[in-house]
Order: C-alpha cells, then structure tokens, then sequence
C-alpha cells in the first residue's frame, strides 16, 4: 500500500464498540455457515420442494426487477431531471415501501387488487385473479422493491448533472435521442446497482408476499416462505437454505459496489 | 441581418442588444460576471428571458415577454451549436462517435454520419485520434475534438463560451490558429474576456460591463481606441498593423518592427499585426540602439495612472513605467521619445 494520507486519530476506545457491532452482523453469518449439514446440503438444495420454491423465487424476482426497470426508470428521470409543484411530497410518498413494513403493504395491496379490493371487482368482471396467484407474489415484490431502484437512479442521475444531456441537445439531438443515447449509458452503473438492489429486495420478499399472496407450494411459496415453514418440520433444510440466499446476498453486495466504484 | 439578439433577464441584470452578420464573428468582451454567458445560454434556447427577440435568419427562435403568444424554440430544433469552456466529450462514445453525434442526430446515416465527422476531425487536426475515449486525448486535443463535434451538427449559428479559457496556454496559439480557419465563413458569437482571441478571431466585438454593451465596433479600432475602462485595462493591448516585408512589419507611415510571428508563417507583402502588451514597452528619451529591440520614436499626447504605474500613452501606443521612471525622464504631453520592445516580446499575426 502506498503512504497513506495521515489523519487525526480516532480514540482507542471506539473500538470496542465498533468491533462488537461487526461480531454482531458477522457471526450469525457464521453461525448459518458453521450449522449447515454439509453432507446432505445437495439433497436438500435439490429436493422437489425446495428447487420449486428456489426457481419460483428466481423467476418472480427476475419478472418484478424488470417491472422495476420499466416503470422505476422513467420515475427517477422525471424526479431528477423535472420540477413541479408537490414534487417533494410525491417523491416522499412514492418511496414509503423504503419503511413501511412488508405486511402493511400486502395489506394495502390486498385491499387494492384483492376480491373485494379497488381495482379487484374491474379484474373479476374480466375474469382475472390477482390476490393469491404467481402475479400476486410479482407484485408485491415489485411494491417493495421499486422505492431501491428508483432512489439508486435518482442519486446517479442527479450526481451525472445535465451538461452533457445539454450539449447533446445544442448539437440536435431530440429529448428522446438524449435520453437514449446520453442519459442512459452516462448513469447505466447506477441503473444496474439499483436493478441488483432491487432484485435482491424482491428475493427476499416475506411479509407482503404471506399476506398478499399466500402460501401455495409452486404457485405463492418463495424461498423465503419454504425457509420459514421448513424451520418446524426439517431445520437442516431450512438452514440449507438460508444459505443459499446469503450467497446471493455477497453477489449483490458484490454487484452494487462494483456499480458504484465504476461511477 | 442573420442573428438579431434583444433579451433582458432580469434576475441576472443581463439587458443586451447585439446583430451578427452572415458569416461574421461577434466577440462579446468582458469581465467575469458581466452577462456574456448569459446572452449564449439564452441564444442556445437553455434560458428563457423575463423579455426579448431572439431571431435567427428571419425564424424567431425566443420571443418573450410581447403582445402575442411567447415563443421558445427548443435548444435541439435551433440549429444553434454551444461550445463550452470544457469539452464536455460524451464518456462512453469514441472520439469518431463523439463527432458523429450531431449529424446522426439529425437522421444521417450511421456510415455518413461518422464520414462527416472523420472530414472534420481532419479539419481540427486530430484524424489520427479517431478511435480514442476521450478519457485517453489530452485536454486541447478535447478541445478540437469538441470544436470539430460542433461545427458537425453543421449549425446556423455557432456559440463559443471562452473556448480557451479551461486550456493550457502552450496549446491556446495553435487552438487559436485552428478556430481562425473553421471559423472564417461562420456566423459566430464568441464569448471571451482575452483581447487576443477578439483580435484573431472576431470581426466586430462588443464590450460588456455589468449587462450593458459599453463600447462596439470593428475590433481593431475598439481595441486600439478604448471607449471604457474595462477595454483599456484588459484589452489595452499595442497593435501595430502594417504588410510583412523582410522579417518584420512594416508599417504605412514607414515604421518597422520586428517580431516573432505566432502560427503560420507569413510571406512578404502579407497583411499582418503586431501584438505587444503595455508592459513590454521601456521608454527612453533617446534611441538606445542594440539589435534585438525595436525602438519607436513617439510623440507622447498624455501620462494618466494605471493599476500603481503611469501609462505613458501616444497616438496609437501606450507603455505602462513606474511613476519614479516616469519622474526621471520628465515626461510631459508633447515630449518626445522612444519607445523600446524586444522582439520576442512581440506577436505577429495574420490577418
């Protein structure tokens, strides 16, 4: 390592707190790794129960990841790049999910698309099903996991500034060429750490999934619902599984630092 | 009249006027903060004036603040290209693509675009650098590259904000040299607060202080004959015209001076100017001789202070001396002297 700048010292005893507060993050981690029955770790990954949920989770993470792209892109540019009236308080709502807790939202969206919901009895008469189905779960991901890509994107956007979006317009280009062939490559790192935020958000969906969308094996139960309901009956294969998803857990963090250092 | 500009913004104190002819180049000179960047950011449609006309070969572009509907041509829809201080090259695009911009933006061809922009990165000098990131080009190759992007977009009107300012000065001579040929049968507005670039590069200019046009006019005279202070602090520069004839400038009324000349080298008979600051000037009361120096016989018409020295001023020259210099050779209106410069201390220009 090069010199480093020198700095003011920190006092010695802030330490103490600082290292507790790492063993504590990191030894549960541990504790999954160390509890895991390696010898039958394969069997179980591989179970019919868990490759179901396993896959279940992998295709609605990935289908509400893209509904996060879609919608939450064109939100982050008309945050960041326009202005008018109520635009703080519409920012403020629109990232509530950040807080809210999980089973609210799957409250909230049960009374907005369920049976006897807002929008449920417009579905019913064209004889669709949301509350309780695959969609549902992709749903209730996408509620949650929106509010992470679109704050990634409007950090990205607002740290790029407009001056090359405003020499791409000197030079002719429509706002629609500037978009696309401007805005979105100059914050494309950000537009991926947000997606890999996302889709790891979407991943681990419990609480608004459960309430929204039920737990129906191959159809609403996720990974993370098999982990919970697998704790009573088999808690080697419930461990197995934590597992798993902490490793998806270091990829993304992986994924969402290299988005940020290449900015 | 190509370009008519009329705008006030009010919030910056910004209220100017200003014509630029077919193919001419306008300089607006100035100090910091004087509205300059303002006038281009309101040309280039980016700013919208609390009033103002804005019209660009008879089409208005900014009309504001009238009877009638307003109205504000979008920056992409004007044809009007904006330069900036920095090069501001887009990142993820090469060098080629850079350029190639402006034309495929407006519906060429992704092959004709690129061979646009391949004639033009000739023209700035950089063809060899096609491929490049902008990251991996220096900062005055940027700089042709971002004038080369410019002139692409093939603009009505080219706006040009302290193109030179951001850049080292051992390039500013050769940038200066190249914007002098792309620029030539340009309508161009040109914002600067460096004389020199005025001189090279404008046919007219107008000087601006605190959001009003001061003083305008051909360059030249401007420059040589400063109406405000701001022209005779900053752009108080010596010009001596005159043809190119055996190394040197010969003037009409026969006067020589010798040089070094600053881009390409002129031939005998050429029209050229020779350049040289205030400060450069000694004055002595007889010729002191010695070959490197020009020495100047002069009538001296007034003495005023000027930033804690005297500027010692003649019909068309002026010296900047120490008052205690200015004491000891006793320097009155009327007395006569020499005024004494390097050569290397002179600029020679075409013109």
């Amino acid at each position: 390592m090069a010199a480093a700048p020198s700095r003011v010292g920190v006092p010695t005893w802030i330490f103490v707190p600082a290292v507790a507060g790492a063993v504590f993050v990191l030894l549960p981690l541990a504790a999954i790794v160390l509890r895991t029955p390696w010898g039958r770790f394969l069997d179980l990954l591989v179970s019919p129960a868990s490759t179901e949920a396993l896959l279940l989770s992998l295709r609605t993470s990935g289908t509400s990841t893209l509904l996060c792209i879609l919608f939450g892109v064109p939100m982050a540019v008309v945050l960041a790049r326009t202005s008018f009236r109520g635009q703080g308080i519409l920012r403020s709502l629109v990232l509530l999910p950040l807080v809210l807790p999980p089973v609210v939202g799957g409250i909230a969206l049960l009374y907005t698309f369920g049976r006897r919901g807002l929008l449920g009895e417009a579905f019913e008469v064209l004889g669709v099903q949301i509350a309780f189905s695959t969609t549902a779960v992709v749903l209730a991901q996408t509620f949650v996991a929106l509010p992470f890509l679109v704050v990634s994107l409007e950090g990205s956007l607002r740290s790029a500034g407009q001056r090359y979006e405003v020499v791409a317009a000197t030079l002719g280009a429509s706002p629609t060429t500037v978009f696309r062939r401007v805005t979105l490559p100059l914050v494309l790192p950000g537009l991926v750490s947000g997606a890999v935020l996302a889709f790891a958000r979407s991943l681990g969906e419990f609480g608004a999934t459960i309430t929204f969308a039920g737990s129906l094996q191959g159809v609403t139960r996720t990974l993370p619902l098999e982990i919970y309901l697998r704790r009573e009956t088999d808690a080697q294969a419930a461990v197995a599984l934590s597992l798993v998803l902490v490793m998806v857990a270091i990829l993304v963090i992986g994924f969402a630092r290299q988005g940020r250092t290449s900015l | 009249m190509t370009f008519r500009y009329d705008a006030v913004v009010a919030g910056r104190g910004v209220d100017l006027a200003f014509d630029v002819g077919p193919g001419e180049t306008l300089a607006l000179l100035g100090p910091n903060g004087a509205g300059k960047s303002t006038a281009l950011t309101v040309a280039a449609g980016l700013l919208r004036p609390d009033s103002g006309r804005v019209v660009l070969d008879g089409r208005p572009l900014t009309v504001t603040g009238r009877a009638g509907r307003d109205v504000l041509v979008p920056p992409h829809d004007r044809q009007v290209s904006l330069l900036a201080q920095e090069p501001l090259l887009f990142p993820h695009l090469s060098v080629l693509d850079n350029v190639a911009f402006g034309p495929r933006s407006r519906g060429a061809s992704r092959a004709g675009s690129r061979a646009v922009a391949r004639r033009w990165l000739g023209e700035v000098g950089i063809e060899e650098l096609a491929d490049r990131r902008p990251a991996r080009i220096s900062g005055g190759q940027a700089q042709r590259a971002a004038v080369a992007r410019a002139l692409a977009a093939d603009p009505r009107l080219l706006l040009l904000d302290e193109p030179m300012a951001a850049l080292d000065v051992a390039v500013t001579p050769a940038l200066r040299q190249t914007l002098r040929r792309v620029l030539a049968d340009r309508t161009v507005v040109l914002v600067t607060h460096d004389a020199l670039d005025a001189l090279l590069l404008a046919d007219r200019v107008a000087v601006i202080e605190n959001g009003t046009i001061v003083d305008q006019g051909i360059t030249s005279e401007v420059l040589a004959r400063p109406r405000s202070r701001f022209t005779a602090q900053i752009a108080g520069l010596n010009l001596v015209t005159g043809t190119w004839r055996d190394h040197a400038v010969l003037t009409s009324a026969g006067m020589r001076v010798e040089g070094h000349p600053t881009g390409p080298p002129p031939r005998d008979g050429d029209p050229v100017v020779a350049v040289f600051p205030p400060s450069a000037v000694s004055v002595f009361l007889d010729d002191p001789g010695g070959s490197p120096r020009n020495a100047l016989d002069v009538t001296i018409t007034h003495l005023e202070p000027h930033g804690g020295q005297i500027r010692v001023r003649t019909e068309s020259l002026s010296a900047d001396i120490t008052a205690r210099a200015a004491a000891e050779l006793d320097l009155v209106p009327g007395s006569r002297a020499f005024f004494v410069v390097k050569a290397t201390e002179i600029a020679v220009y075409g013109t």
